[in-house]
């Protein structure tokens, strides 16, 4: 009967380690996550600040962070949202995008960025100063060659004019794609144009390098080894400026500025 | 085998019996966390930490543990350990936790990790146990820094984010190493280290 005692005495054995270490592993998710929430939305904000070219090192995030003012609008149409109706503080896009009720199936010929579906509003973020916009920040994200990027593209007053942009999350490969996160990459976007003449958007990244000048004004720098990733890039700016992106409401507030709101 | 001293345990790893050299375990991390200084210390920090604790905890455990269910007992223990170091990095060091990604995930399934667990602590006592994976935690640590310091240095003209080596990009003198940038770069210097620990140690020659 030795190898059923034994049978019984492997199963207890297993139990017994399998509480004992799912309770380290709960505790330490419960016990750790306010921490890692307050971390992610910190870093949230200091991409933010620095998508708009505002984050300085050594700064609270959170002070730098309250002159920068944040807003839901209706990607359709690109009006305001009241935050009556929906809190900006509270608002969750990528949650939006997900649920049915907040967000539509794009088809094949629409999805350019390969979202699947898109929601039906969007947070951005207006830095002013004494009063006058200076800038405007927008999500984008878009599939690249491996995974979904996020970032920011910061707009100038204009609302044409890119002031920065940052990618802060996703699975590109280090050392190629994943060089989309380079500071000294990011830079080289700041002063291009987003929409060309006829107003289409044109913003895309090319092979080799820019042409200095009026020439370049809509291309950004190519990154060697990172075709497949930045293809995603360029077609992710595409979208987000594009119809089903911010378009209307960029267009909504070229004319009259977005000081009034 | 005799009993190694203490000392013995500890250093032997990192050189005469080094996992990823000698024994050629935990390769793929060493390809996919070498690409900058930074990324390689935290990672191996987190990889001898987890391999000297969960020797220590399956070592002590080791008279208990049934041997039909043994590698997923240790496979429990080890997953636990890791997850903890995980939690804690981002709680911590979240930009440290950002840049290593997955892999600190995939330390889990590190070869190291649960070949000391079974060919090692499951046959020693907890403090030794604890030693030897220690020291094969500074071995795989060695070997991860030595393979960054190249591939960050040649790669990118810098040592943990400085710039060492003006790169033409940056109106210097320095054209820097593409290759030294992807991933297979990390074989054939895997590859020098293992012929340079061979000509010390020509024990460690097959036949």
């Amino acid at each position: 009967m030795a190898d059923r005692e034994n049978s019984f005495r492997s199963f207890y054995t297993v139990l017994l380690l399998a509480l004992v270490c799912s309770a380290l592993v709960s505790g330490a998710a419960v016990g750790l996550r306010e921490r890692q929430e307050a971390n992610q939305r910190i870093d949230q904000q200091k991409n933010i600040l620095r998508a708009a070219g505002i984050y300085r090192v050594g700064v609270d995030v959170e002070q730098l962070f309250a002159g920068v003012e944040a807003r839901v609008i209706r990607l359709r149409d690109g009006s305001f949202v009241s935050p009556d109706k929906i809190d900006p503080g509270q608002f969750d896009q990528l949650r939006a995008a997900l649920k049915p009720q907040t967000s539509r199936e794009l088809s094949r010929q629409e999805d350019l960025a390969g979202l699947g579906r898109l929601e039906e509003y969007a947070l951005i973020y207006l830095v002013r100063e004494n009063g006058r916009l200076q800038k405007v920040v927008l999500p984008i994200r878009g599939r690249g060659a491996w995974s979904t990027m996020h970032g920011y593209v910061a707009l100038a007053a204009d609302l044409n004019t890119v002031a920065g942009a940052t990618f802060y999350r996703h699975g590109e490969t280090p050392g190629l794609g994943g060089e989309i996160e380079n500071p000294g990459w990011l830079a080289a976007w700041r002063g291009k144009q987003v929409y060309d003449r006829r107003n289409q958007p044109a913003l895309r990244v090319i092979k080799g390098d820019a042409p200095e000048g009026d020439e370049g004004r809509h291309q950004i720098d190519g990154i060697s080894g990172a075709t497949m990733t930045l293809k995603g890039v360029s077609n992710l700016l595409e979208f987000w400026f594009g119809e089903h992106g911010f378009k209307p409401f960029l267009e909504r507030y070229r004319e009259g500025g977005l000081d009034d709101e | 085998m005799s009993e190694e001293s203490k000392r013995e345990l500890l250093f032997r790893a990192i050189f005469e019996r080094n996992p990823i050299a000698l024994l050629v375990l935990g390769i793929c991390s060493a390809l996919a966390v070498t690409g900058n200084m930074a990324t390689a210390l935290v990672m191996s920090i987190c990889l001898t930490l987890v391999v000297a604790c969960s020797g220590a905890i399956i070592s002590a455990l080791r008279h208990h543990i049934p041997n039909t269910v043994r590698i997923g007992i240790q496979i429990t223990i080890i997953a636990t350990l890791v997850i903890l170091v995980d939690q804690i990095l981002k709680a911590f060091f979240y930009e440290l936790s950002r840049q290593l990604s997955i892999y600190v995930g995939l330390i889990i399934t590190n070869c190291i990790v649960m070949g000391r667990a079974e060919g090692f602590a499951m046959s020693n006592p907890p403090g030794r146990s604890f030693i030897d994976g220690l020291g094969n935690g500074l071995g795989y640590s060695f070997v991860l820094l030595a393979v960054a310091f190249w591939r960050e240095l040649l790669g990118a003209g810098t040592l943990f984010g400085h710039t060492i080596l003006a790169t033409t990009r940056r109106e210097g003198w320095y054209e820097p190493n593409g290759l030294m940038l992807l991933p297979a770069s990390a074989f054939f210097l895997v590859a020098l280290i293992i012929w340079l620990l061979r000509v010390i140690y020509p024990e460690q020659r097959e036949e």
